[in-house]
Formats: structure tokens, C-alpha cells, sequence
């Protein structure tokens, strides 16, 4: 997994949360930070922005898209393996 | 009290060019659902919709007319000539003065403003056609249907969302009600349905990909559609000396705001907005047999709805029908209170209840009787039409059969 893969989605979460992006770790959950599903959406609009790649995510079922969201490090899990699959 | 009736309604949307077609279609539980077609659809990830189709304006308007009248104007016109046509009512002098105009939209000319943007933007242009304005302004239309029939009294236009048109009409209600105006042409429009349009929706994630599937188990988001209504609402005793047909009587509204969430419905202020428009109509839950759903097919919205309705029916709840027609002429957004109160007017005329169709599987969150798939005869007094806007603002409107 690619270092900047990882660096790059700490920040774009932490800049969601309002914290430092050393205040986020890998097993936190977006509740865990306070993001709510508007702050998800816009999130997952910056990592599609950041990497040039499509996020397969429905805001109404969260729980039921393909990417993953279940915590700060299965995130970065679900992007790396779509950057690899859409950029590589 | 001065009391308020319906005596014209006019419509055109995805399901039917007037309200016999888009009764029928509801009858039948046809979806107008389908593939978009406009310009860079392929653009999209989302690109399905319920879009008017066999619709040419220039059978219906001139060319100088149409440089003025955006599509979602076109609708609004074509509504209100319809409505205006069963009403026979005559605009006299007098009348003109107490006599207007409220609709509802939610994005004014979208159409044209993609459209134009185009042109200065890709296409490089540094001219555009000089009534972009007028065109594209909100406005627009409810001034173009005051021109047409010289309805002089008061006159605006409500964009509250997905609420705009019932939020309109409830405005016309309670205009007639407290003397302001004797008849106001009310109701709503939007067109919507162009790449811009629907690329900002695709950016919240809300809309489905397959089709809209309101209150089933599987649904996943809401389908956008385009259109409008109009109806005539006028005074009891004003219908009454000319000898008026009077399609309903227009009992009670009430609107409330969550003050919560930006996008994410409440079932308090929701709950709130539905018993207060039994409140004005001095209807009690066991008089009420249908109510028109708000019914987005979104996950948030049709629990949230559901549960409201149930906290505000208690034990009447499972003896109510509830179904959401957006599953046939998708989501008209400011429009689509207009074009659903073509079915609680069906409800009560007809005596035939709208099916929420595309209903796979039941979903204990949604479990009340959403009339699933087919269309269902049954005779009602009272009826209801739900709408809850984004920015948490919500308008429910109450119908009862003619006096």
C-alpha cells in the first residue's frame, strides 16, 4: 500500500474532522471523528478528485456499497485497491 | 370561515400531456421511468429519468413566446390552460384584481442556464441571447401565466425544494381563505432534466442508478422527473353562484420547519406538519383514507416518513392507504407536490387509489399499506399530500371531497 495513498486520504479525513492528521488512526470510524453523511460525501468527492478515480458509494445504502467505510485504515484499504484496478 | 375549492386542474409530466392521460397511467401503475436522452448524458453516472416525451413546444407556443418561456414555464402554461379551460372561469376586470398567481420551483431556468453557460463557457462565446434573464428567472413563469390570464391580484413564486409546490398552494389557500384574492391559479413546475442539472444531484449520491422503488426493502435513491400542475383554487360561494364543477375542497395546511440538518429529514417535524394540517381541516385520523406520500425511495426519507405518519395515525395507522406515485413520474423536485395532488384528486373523484409500484419487498421500517403495484378502489372523504424538502422544511396539504 502506497504511503502517499495513505497520507493523502489522513488528510483529506482530517481536514473533514477539523483535527490534526496526527489525531487520526487507523482503526477510528467516522463517527469516531464527528464526520456525518454529508461530510462522507464530501470526502469521497475529494478522494475520487485527489486520485482521478470513481468511488462506487450510494449515500442510501452505505452499509451495501462496494467501498468499504468501516473505519479510517478499511478506507484506505478500499481506495488503494481502486487506484490499483482504475490506475493501474 | 371563507372556504376554498379546486374547480380546474390541468397537468403535464412524464405519465400524460393533461390529467386524463396522467390518471390513467396511475391507474394502470405505468412508470414513465426510462434512459434520459439530452445532450453529454453519457457524461453521466446517473442517467435515468422520467422526462416528457412526444413534446414539441412549437405545437403549442410561437416563436417569440418560447424565447421567453423556459421548459419549466412551458409547463406551468400548459397546466394552467388546461386548468383554466375546465374551470370556465371569465377573468372580468373586477375579478382580474382579485384574482393570482403562486407556483412553485425549486430551480427556476436550469435548463436554460446550462445551456448558456455552454456557450460562454465551452463553447467560447461572448454572447448570449439577450432574454437569458427573464428566461431563467424563477419567476418566470407565474408572471407569464398572470400575463395570460390577466390575473392582476397577488402574485409569487415559493422555492422551498422539493416542498416549493405544496408550500405554493398552501400560500393560495390562505390567501382565499383570509379575503385577499377570490381565485388564485396555483400549483408548480420544473425542468430540470439537462447534464448540469442532474450532474449536481449525482454529486450528493441520492439517486438511484435502476429506478425508483419507494418504501421496498431494496430500494437505493430517488429518480428525477419534470413537469407541473395547476389548479384553480377559488372561494366556496364564488364557485358556488356560477354554477361551478368543484373537483375538491381544499381543508387544511400546515408547514413547519425541523431545524436540524441540511438533507436529512426529521420524523418530529415531519410528524408535526402532517398533524397540523388534520388541525386546520378539523379532520380527525379515522376521516383521512389516503394519503399521497412524499415517497422519494430514498432510505432516509421513506422510514422517516413512515414513522411519522404512524406516530401521527396511532391505531388508524395500518387501516391507512399510503403510496408514493414518484415511482411513476419520478421526482419533479419543486413541481411534484402539484403533479401528486392529481392523485389525491383521483382519490377522491375517482374513488381509485395511485399504487406505489416497483414495490419488491416489504420493509419492516415502511410497514403500513403503500397500495403496492396495482391501483386499488376504495372510496375516501379525506386525503393528504405529503411533502418534506430538503433544508428540513415540510407542507402538508388536506383535500376532503366537495361540499
Amino acid at each position: 500500500m502506497s504511503e502517499d495513498i495513505r497520507n493523502r486520504i489522513i488528510e483529506i479525513i482530517a481536514e473533514q474532522a477539523v483535527l490534526e492528521t496526527s489525531d487520526v488512526s487507523m482503526e477510528q470510524t467516522l463517527e469516531d471523528l464527528g464526520i456525518d453523511s454529508l461530510g462522507l460525501v464530501e470526502a469521497i468527492f475529494a478522494i475520487e478528485e485527489s486520485f482521478d478515480i470513481s468511488v462506487p458509494f450510494n449515500a442510501n445504502e452505505p452499509s451495501e456499497s462496494d467501498f468499504d467505510i468501516s473505519s479510517v485504515g478499511a478506507i484506505i484499504e478500499a481506495v488503494s485497491g481502486l487506484v490499483a484496478e482504475q490506475k493501474g | 370561515m371563507r372556504r376554498v375549492v379546486i374547480t380546474g386542474a390541468g397537468t403535464i409530466n412524464a405519465l400524460g400531456h393533461n390529467v386524463a392521460e396522467t390518471k390513467a397511467a396511475m391507474k394502470a401503475g405505468r412508470s414513465a421511468i426510462g434512459p434520459l436522452e439530452f445532450r453529454d448524458v453519457e457524461r453521466l453516472s446517473v442517467r435515468i429519468g422520467a422526462q416528457v416525451r412526444e413534446y414539441a413546444p412549437e405545437d403549442h407556443f410561437g416563436r417569440q413566446e418560447l424565447a421567453l418561456y423556459d421548459r419549466f414555464t412551458q409547463f406551468a402554461l400548459l397546466s394552467a390552460r388546461e386548468a383554466m379551460a375546465q374551470a370556465g372561469l371569465e377573468i372580468s376586470e373586477a375579478l382580474s384584481e382579485r384574482a393570482g398567481v403562486v407556483l412553485g420551483n425549486s430551480g427556476g431556468g436550469v435548463i436554460t442556464l446550462d445551456d448558456n453557460y455552454r456557450t460562454v463557457y465551452e463553447d467560447g462565446k461572448n454572447r448570449v441571447h439577450p432574454f437569458v434573464i427573464p428566461k431563467l428567472m424563477s419567476n418566470a413563469a407565474t408572471s407569464q401565466v398572470s400575463m395570460a390570464w390577466n390575473l392582476r391580484g397577488p402574485a409569487f413564486t415559493v422555492a422551498s425544494a422539493c416542498a416549493s409546490s405544496n408550500h405554493a398552494m398552501g400560500q393560495a389557500f390562505a390567501m382565499i381563505r383570509s379575503g385577499l384574492a377570490d381565485v388564485m391559479l396555483t400549483g408548480g413546475s420544473e425542468a430540470m432534466l439537462c447534464f448540469g442539472g442532474i450532474k449536481a444531484w449525482e454529486g450528493l449520491r441520492v439517486l438511484s442508478k435502476e429506478g425508483c422503488r419507494p418504501f421496498s426493502k431494496n430500494r437505493n435513491g430517488m429518480v428525477q422527473g419534470e413537469g407541473g400542475a395547476v389548479f384553480v383554487f377559488e372561494e366556496l360561494d364564488h364557485a358556488m353562484a356560477r354554477g361551478a364543477e368543484i373537483l375538491a375542497e381544499v381543508a387544511g395546511f400546515s408547514m413547519t420547519a425541523d431545524a436540524s440538518d441540511i438533507v436529512m429529514p426529521s420524523r418530529e417535524g415531519a410528524a408535526r406538519a402532517i398533524a397540523g394540517a388534520l388541525r386546520d381541516a378539523r379532520l380527525n385520523p379515522e376521516d383521512v383514507g389516503y394519503i399521497n406520500a412524499h415517497g422519494t425511495g430514498t432510505a432516509a426519507n421513506d422510514r422517516t416518513e413512515c414513522a411519522a405518519v404512524a406516530d401521527v395515525f396511532g391505531a388508524q395507522a395500518p387501516g391507512l392507504m399510503i403510496s408514493s406515485t414518484k415511482s411513476m413520474h419520478g421526482h419533479l423536485i419543486g413541481g411534484t407536490g402539484a403533479v401528486e395532488l392529481v392523485a389525491a384528486l383521483m382519490a377522491l373523484n375517482d374513488g381509485v387509489i395511485a399504487p406505489t409500484v416497483n414495490f419488491d419487498e416489504p420493509d419492516p421500517a415502511c410497514s403500513l399499506d403503500v397500495v403496492p403495484n396495482v391501483a386499488r378502489e376504495a372510496r375516501v372523504e379525506a386525503v393528504l399530500s405529503n411533502a418534506f424538502a430538503f433544508g428540513g422544511l415540510n407542507a402538508v396539504l388536506a383535500l376532503k371531497k366537495a361540499p
